[in-house]
């Protein structure tokens, strides 16, 4: 398995973890193909998390073009998070690991990972920055009904950065016997690629639905991205359908594609919201999900290499379109999935289809208080 | 066994507009070798100490360029080996090739970049890193790889200083003895005398980093007091575990 994705990806960690990311690219190479582990964990999704999700026309909300929303918001934890958590933590129990470490942003990710931990009985740490247990504090006890400890990252910018790199530094230290369960298309090389097999499940199941609906391929496909792994997820099974235009929506002040130069955060070189000496600067976000200044490494390719673009969102406009989408669809979207849905309006297209990654309780405090 | 051969001080310090002089207190009181630490934003190896350090370090305007100044400074105050230690991401941002180049100009010895694992980015000579779970295979590589000696990671953590020394050192040195000639300093959680003797015993040589840099803060008089007593406890021949027995 090659660790790049062009001049991005790789394995910049320290050697204390060469053997654990060796072990996991191992592990992953025997069980992607393994009959057992692909039963246990379409199993797991089809009753567990409530796949496959519809793809919903949203007739009031885009009346002047056909827009379909992949309804990610409508699996168990309410996001796509935790595709990718079910999966990882079936990984985790092959390679026999009791312990697992998250980090999360908005809350998504690590509620998905308390979750699986709960079903699984295994032992969950999520690492979360202060900044963001205030914005997403419902998250916050979400997690710890569910079991986890939920430690409180005080340093930096106390967001999803910071809380990547505890992640990160908890694993080194107790490598042995711990998992890092790690939430998007990011990291050391095999976590980009295993993240996107395991989210690749949105975009299959949307391109056989548009097909059955419209009887064609969409024009457009949107998705937001922070780390960007709803979107790889989404984009992935339309790359070799080169008329399908790929889109992805960033917050205007995390753009790490659209603004951003090619760096090293968080154990891969990707592209980065970073200075000209390779310091990495602040995000600004209102949604916690997309408060991050890397992304996938996938992602720069796909921008190098023209197959997607990559345009931004300002935060009122996802505010905007966030209270159109409740008031004319009675669906209440993640702020991270409105970045999306606020570029579907004004994208020069006919049928286009949306990732709708996550539902927006956990947002009301934020957007109510504006 | 003919007499012991002297063990190696190495001293970390975080580059600041002062670190020259805090270099040759250093070495006056004994260190054969400093560390320079090129801030990150991000730094995944270090714990809290040299993390702060990093921060107030990047607030007093530490960027590449006056990390090099920092770098050509101490050179010129004292002649013991200078290996700057950063992240890939300072290399990458300003050139693997070039910073390499500038900084040997500056009078770099070598580097230390504890997020670039031995198989990446090959053609650049540095120290290499070796963990407790390095497996044998990992060891050798690093071994052959490096630049002068052998950073062994005393524990599978980040920098910063333990109550006691990690008992992964003395099968991890004796792992790497196995199949290396190359000198091994050992590294991560040495704060004191006692755990610099102790390591000491098992390797050629010890780093002090967060300790250091905590000293360091207190100026030159509590850093040169600190590298003296690490200095006496490394120098002292130890009791043969085999007579003690």
């Amino acid at each position: 398995m090659s660790t790049l994705f062009g001049a991005y990806g790789g394995r910049y960690v320290p050697e204390t973890l060469i053997p654990a990311l060796d072990e996991l690219t191992a592990a992953w190479s025997s069980l992607r193909e393994d009959e057992g582990f692909r039963a246990e964990l379409h199993d797991l999704l089809t009753n567990y998390a409530g796949r496959p999700t519809p793809l919903l026309r949203a007739e009031r909300f885009a009346p002047d073009q056909r827009v379909y929303l992949k309804r990610e918001d409508l699996l168990h934890t309410g996001a796509h998070k935790i595709n990718n958590a079910l999966g990882q933590a079936v990984i985790a129990r092959r390679l026999g690991k009791q312990r697992i470490v998250a980090e999360t942003g908005a809350g998504q990710h690590g509620v998905a990972t308390a979750t699986v931990c709960a079903r699984f009985g295994l032992e969950c740490i999520v690492y979360m920055g202060s900044e963001d247990m205030r914005r997403q504090a419902p998250n916050v006890e979400r997690m710890r009904l569910l079991g986890a400890e939920v430690r409180p990252v005080e340093f930096g910018t106390r967001t999803l950065k910071e809380a990547t790199s505890e992640a990160i530094r908890d694993w080194i230290a107790n490598v042995d016997d711990t998992y890092y369960l790690i939430g998007s298309c990011v990291g050391p090389a095999p976590y980009p690629e295993l993240v996107r097999e395991l989210q690749r499940v949105i975009g299959r199941e949307a391109r056989a639905q548009v097909l059955a609906i419209e009887g064609r391929m969409p024009d457009a496909v949107l998705a937001c991205v922070g780390g960007g792994s709803n979107a790889i997820g989404m984009f992935y099974d339309f790359i070799p359908d080169e008329d399908v235009r790929l889109i992805g929506v960033e917050a205007a002040g995390a753009a790490s594609l659209g603004c951003g130069r090619g760096g090293v955060l968080h154990g891969a070189r990707s592209s980065l919201l970073a200075d000209e000496d390779g310091q990495i600067m602040d995000a600004h976000s209102i949604s916690a999900g997309l408060d991050y200044p890397g992304v996938g490494p996938e992602h720069a390719y796909l921008r190098d290499t023209g197959r997607a673009q990559y345009v931004p969102c300002t935060d009122d406009e996802a505010v905007a379109a966030f209270h159109r989408l409740c008031r004319t669809e009675g669906i209440v979207p993640a702020l991270e999935s409105s970045h999306a849905l606020a570029r579907a309006l004004d994208t020069d297209a006919e049928l286009i289809l949306v990732c709708l990654s996550g539902r927006g309780d956990k947002d009301l405090a934020e957007v109510l208080a504006r | 066994m003919s007499a012991r051969a002297p063990k190696k001080l190495v001293i970390y310090l975080m580059a600041m507009p002062d670190t020259p002089e805090l270099a040759q207190a250093a070495v006056d009181a004994g260190a054969d070798m400093i560390e320079l630490g090129f801030p990150f934003s991000d730094p995944l190896a270090d714990g809290p100490l040299i993390r702060r350090a990093g921060e107030r370090s990047l607030a007093a305007g530490m960027r590449t360029g006056r990390c090099l100044e920092v770098l050509a400074a101490t050179r010129a105050l004292v002649g013991v080996p200078l290996i700057p230690m950063t992240y890939a991401s300072l290399f990458d941002a300003y050139g693997w090739e070039q910073l390499e180049q500038d900084a040997r100009s500056a009078g770099a010895t070598s580097f230390i970049v504890p997020d670039l694992p031995s198989d990446v980015h090959p053609e650049f000579r540095r120290v290499q890193l070796a963990a407790p779970t390095s497996s044998d295979a990992r060891l050798q590589l690093s071994a052959q790889e490096s630049d002068g000696w052998l950073y062994l990671v005393t524990v599978t953590g980040t920098t910063g200083a333990r109550s006691d020394l990690s008992s992964a050192l003395p099968p991890l040195a004796a792992r790497a003895r196995a199949v290396t000639e190359q000198p091994l300093y050992a590294g991560f959680g040495i704060s004191t005398p006692d755990q610099a003797r102790a390591a000491a015993n098992l390797t050629d040589g010890v780093v002090v980093g967060s300790r250091a840099v905590e000293a360091a803060e207190h100026g030159a008089a509590e850093l040169a007091q600190l590298v003296s007593s690490l200095r006496s406890a490394i120098d002292e021949p130890a009791l043969d575990s085999s007579t003690v027995a």
